[in-house]
Order: C-alpha cells, then sequence, then structure tokens
C-alpha cells in the first residue's frame, strides 16, 4: 500500500495536528488529576473527590479557575517578554510531540497513514533543538517578571536546563551508533526484530542493550521537567514560585500546561528511544516499518494500529506514575549537589558511555557477531556491568552526600579556628 | 558557640545516596497502595464534638422565650478581650433585662469565663464551631440571634467526674 500524497497529505496532517493536539491536551488534564490522586494516595489521603465522580473533574474546575482570575501586570515587567514569555514554555513541550509516533501505521482508503504528525529526516536532533527551546521561557519570565525572586528563578532554570541539556545529547549518541540514523520510526523498527528485509535490526527494547543510556536519559529528562528533586527553577520554600512567581491566571497556566506536557513529552521520548516505541512485545505481528524511501514492510491493519496505540499509552502512562512517585518522594537537591551531578557525573558518565559503545560496537563487528539478538545480548551484559560500577560511584556519599554533615562540620571547623563570630564575641 | 552545635560524625562512605533514594520510593509505594485513608469526608461526616467543647455562644432562655440574662454586668467585666455589650435597662415592674446585648465572636477567644460567672447561668457557650460569615458585622450576634441557636450548651464539668479527679 502506498503512502499518501498531495492534498490527502496536507488534509490528513491537518486533521492529525488538531487530534494530536487535543489529545496531548486532554492527557495532560488527565496527568493533572492523576498526580494529585496519587500524591493524596502516597500521603494517606483521598486526594480531589468534590468534583464530579471520583473527583475526575477536579481539573475542568481548575481550568474555569484559571480562565476567571485576574491577570495582573507587574509595574516593572517588560511587557513584551512578559507576555511571550508563557507561550515559550508551552510551545517546545507541545510541538515537540509532532515528531512522536503513536501507533503503527493505519491504513485508508487513500493510502497508509502514519501515526505521526511529521516524519521529519532529522529526528530526534529536532526532539533535541526544540527541547532547548524550553530554557528561553524560563530566562524570558524570570528575567521580565522585574522580580528578584522570579529573577533567581530564571537563573537557576537557565543554569540547570543549559547543563543537562549537553548530557541529554549525549546520552543519544549511543543510540545513533547502534541505529546507524536519526529518523525515529527507524528507532522503533530497530527495537523490533525484522529478518531480511531493509536494514538488520536488534529486536530487542534498547532499555537493555543501552542500560546506562536508560538511566542517564531518565536523570536529564527529569530534570529538564523542572520537577522535583530538579525542581530548584521553582523551590516553592525559597524563591515562592520561582521564574512564575509574577504570573496570574491564564499566563500561570500556561506553564502549568507546559510543564505537565513537558513531563508527558519526556515520558514519550524514554518510550520512543528505550522501550520500543508502540511496540508490543513477544508478538511479531506488530511488526511493520515504513522505510525512509516509502517502502512498507509488514501488514498494516487497523487493529494493529489501535493494539499499538495502546501499548504506547500503556508504557507512557507507566513512566508518568514513575516521574509521579518520584515527585513525591524525593527531596530537592541542593545547588551545588544538582550542578554536581549534572556535570561531573551525567556529562562524564555519557562521554564515557559514547566511548565504551563505540568501542563494543567495533569489537562486535570485527568479531562478525551477528547484528540482532546476540548482538543484543552481549551489549546487555556489558551494559549490566557498567551500570552495578555507575551505581556504585553514585552512591557511597561519593556524590550527592547528606546535607546535615557537610554543613554542620564546615560550620564548627571555621568558628573554633578564629575563635570569633556572635558566639564568641559575647561571651568575652 | 560552636561546642552547641549539633555534628552528625557520619562518615561520607557511610552515606548512599540511590539506596536511600530507593528506601523511601518503597515507604511511598506501601503508602500509595494502603487502602487506608486518614482523610475525614468534612462536609458528610464530622467529628463527634466532646462536651465541654467551647464554641459560639447560646443565651438561654424562659419558657415564653425571654432570655433569662438579668444584665448584672459580670459577663462583660470579666471578659478578658471585651467582646461583650451591654446595655442594661429595667422595665415597669422594676426587673433589669438587657437591652442590648452583644458578643462580638469575631473577638472572643473562647474561654467560657462568661458562662462560668453568670450568676443566672444565662450566658452559655455551645458545642458548635460553623460559624462562618460573608462579613465581619455578621459576627456580631445580638440577642436575639444568641436565643435562637439552638446547640447544646458546654458543659463545665464532666458529669462522670464532676470535682475532676
Amino acid at each position: 500500500m502506498e503512502t499518501l500524497t498531495g492534498a490527502h497529505f496536507v488534509w490528513m496532517t491537518i486533521f492529525k495536528v488538531v487530534l494530536f493536539f487535543t489529545l496531548l491536551m486532554l492527557m495532560v488534564g488527565g496527568v493533572v488529576m492523576f498526580e494529585r490522586k496519587v500524591a493524596g494516595f502516597i500521603q494517606d489521603r483521598s486526594g480531589p473527590n468534590r468534583v464530579g465522580p471520583w473527583g475526575l473533574l477536579q481539573t475542568m474546575a481548575d481550568g474555569i479557575k484559571f480562565l476567571l482570575k485576574e491577570e495582573t501586570y507587574p509595574d516593572a515587567a517588560q511587557a513584551v517578554f512578559y507576555l511571550l514569555a508563557p507561550v515559550m514554555a508551552m510551545v517546545p513541550a507541545t510541538i515537540l510531540f509532532a515528531v512522536i509516533p503513536f501507533a503503527s501505521p493505519l491504513p485508508t482508503g487513500w493510502g497508509l497513514v502514519h501515526m505521526i504528525v511529521a516524519d521529519v529526516p532529522v529526528g530526534f536532533l529536532y526532539v533535541l533543538a526544540i527541547g532547548s527551546f524550553g530554557v528561553y521561557g524560563v530566562v524570558m519570565a524570570g528575567w521580565s517578571s522585574g522580580s528578584k525572586y522570579a529573577f533567581l528563578g530564571g537563573m537557576r532554570g537557565s543554569a540547570q536546563m543549559i547543563s543537562y541539556e549537553v548530557g541529554l545529547a549525549l546520552t543519544l549518541v549511543p543510540i545513533v551508533l547502534l541505529g546507524g540514523g536519526v529518523r525515529i520510526p527507524d528507532l522503533i523498527s530497530l527495537q523490533q526484530g525484522f529478518t531480511g528485509q531493509g536494514p538488520a535490526t536488534l529486536g530487542m527494547w534498547l532499555f537493555l542493550p543501552l542500560g546506562v543510556s536508560f538511566l542517564l536519559f531518565f536523570i536529564t529528562g527529569l530534570a529538564e521537567t523542572k520537577r522535583i528533586p530538579f525542581d530548584l527553577p521553582e523551590a516553592e520554600a525559597e524563591l515562592i514560585a520561582g521564574y512564575h512567581t509574577e504570573y496570574s491566571a491564564m499566563k500561570f497556566g500556561m506553564f502549568f500546561l507546559g510543564e505537565y506536557a513537558h513531563m508527558l513529552t519526556t515520558a514519550a521520548l524514554i518510550t520512543v528511544f528505550f522501550l520500543g516505541g508502540w511496540d508490543i512485545p513477544f508478538w511479531h505481528g506488530d511488526n511493520i516499518r515504513v522505510l525512509a524511501d516509502g517502502t512498507v514492510i509488514g501488514d498494516p491493519t487497523w487493529w494493529k494500529t489501535v493494539l499499538t496505540f495502546l501499548s504506547f499509552t500503556i508504557k507512557t502512562s507507566l513512566l508518568v506514575t514513575v516521574f509521579v512517585w518520584i515527585r513525591w518522594t524525593l527531596p530537592r537537591f541542593r545547588y551545588d549537589q544538582l550542578m554536581e551531578l549534572g556535570w561531573k557525573f551525567v556529562i562524564v558518565a555519557a562521554t564515557a558511555y559514547v566511548f565504551v559503545v563505540a568501542g563494543s560496537v567495533l569489537v562486535l563487528d570485527r568479531l562478525g557477531v551477528h547484528f540482532g539478538l546476540p548482538y543484543a545480548a552481549i551489549l546487555t551484559g556489558v551494559n549490566v556491568v557498567l551500570l552495578g560500577l555507575l551505581l556504585f560511584v553514585v552512591d557511597r556519599g561519593r556524590l550527592a552526600r547528606g546535607a546535615a554533615y557537610t554543613v554542620t562540620r564546615g560550620l564548627g571547623r571555621a568558628s573554633r579556628r578564629s575563635g570569633t563570630g556572635p558566639a564568641a564575641a559575647g561571651r568575652s | 558557640m560552636p561546642g552547641d552545635v549539633k555534628v552528625l560524625r557520619r562518615p561520607e562512605e557511610k552515606g548512599s545516596y540511590v539506596r536511600a533514594a530507593l528506601k523511601g520510593m518503597s515507604v511511598t509505594f506501601r503508602h500509595m497502595v494502603n487502602p487506608r485513608k486518614v482523610t475525614q469526608q468534612y462536609p458528610d461526616e464530622k467529628w463527634e464534638l466532646a462536651p465541654r467543647m467551647r464554641g459560639t455562644h447560646r443565651m438561654a432562655t424562659h419558657e415564653d422565650g425571654r432570655a433569662k440574662c438579668v444584665a448584672c454586668g459580670l459577663c462583660p467585666t470579666v471578659c478578658p478581650v471585651n467582646c461583650i455589650k451591654l446595655i442594661p435597662a429595667e422595665d415597669e415592674n422594676g426587673e433589669r433585662y438587657a437591652a442590648v446585648y452583644e458578643i462580638d465572636e469575631f473577638r472572643c477567644i473562647f474561654c467560657g469565663f462568661c458562662q462560668e460567672v453568670c450568676p443566672v447561668e444565662a450566658i452559655h457557650l455551645g458545642v458548635h464551631y460553623e460559624n462562618a460569615e460573608y462579613s465581619r458585622e455578621r459576627w456580631v450576634y445580638d440577642l436575639e440571634r444568641l436565643c435562637d441557636q439552638d446547640q447544646p450548651f458546654t458543659a463545665l464539668w464532666d458529669p462522670a467526674d464532676p470535682a475532676s479527679e
């Protein structure tokens, strides 16, 4: 079956944009509700349960409230950037969804429809490029609000997001080394396992053969979403609400939506890169791929599209659950711990890992190991060892040490050595 | 003084982040799946209030609906925050009654002195707390409103243990 062309392609793309945007916004509403429920459960409460059955309409009530609240404009704000910032916070998070395949291609009367808005050849380079845009919203909001707290939040946000951007990009390099390309549908095929047709594939979800990348991408992705334990730009206790302190009503609502959309996007990206995308495990019926030149391999049907969409949704939801679970468990990093984790651990480990994977690929190719399951199995073994080493390095207080220890020791020593300070002065 | 600072002598090599984080995650997971929740569904289910709980005032009345107050002036005198306003008057029989009797519930600290000092057991505190209002003026209860309250009187002592032993 041929893929869509001409006017059909344009109309179908417009339809997909509308559909996927609506879907994303609905999912964001669902995630907000879900997070509040889980937060309640974790704290032995029952969560919101007043609006609608089981509290399901709470998000609608919140949305209406966002729209009806007073819009405030601080005197010291730089009007243009102040108004642009919420847009800049929300747009990158939503347009990232354009390159994420939701399901296997759907055959229709006009041709085969890709379940992806834009099948761009630059693939996840687009993800990295647009992902970096997220920082502009934070910086612009922080700087243009004309408030010190917002400014501090913006500063922290820019430092954090730029630091982790590097690690994020580096963790994806091993995928290119294995996949030999950056087109996202190809990455999903890589994890599905085809025999004989088109380029060779691994046939194993990448979180096993690239375990270290998976861990690092998870950490950096979490940092990019600015959620606990990486929510220093917001830091309620210190900075009121950080970069969006001065925003009210729907302008704040856009930051809010952007944050949750970003969380969903990150979960979807992890799914696509490491958890096989829409692939259904242990079943080869869904092995459908469309090569870059339009050749269709496999047997697409409508019910496979539905099943693979379900598979994608389940994986993404599980990741979102883990995100929420982490948020309501871990405390926030200190600023130096954040920077240590970013620069001394993630970037170093990711760089080293690129070399390790490149070396492994070289060795395995020289040995003539079949590019497929055996190849993936050997890489998995290598990764298990590396993961063990890595966790051993992170643990044991080498990174992210306890706060109480360092702080009090420093204080005690300093005042003992100099013999001054308010207490000593009072005694004499 | 440096000696007063509590220094935790915990060697850094024994600290852990990964294990501690996983431990925390398991704790929160156990709470997440635990169906026993502490939330009380407030408007639907309410606390059972103690008989000695001190809340919104209530004026005791005679059978004919008159307030029992004799306008002796003890309660505004004893009130530590001056929230009771009393203007006494005499009727044609020469009996004193309160022409104006107002309690500012917003100002009241619910100490219960007015109830204790009242010689005719007229003013009482009540076992009641849901007295939200839209304006501060509404918090000033006049005599009629005090008489109309229907919550139980606050008990001054526990009937099972009157001597407070």
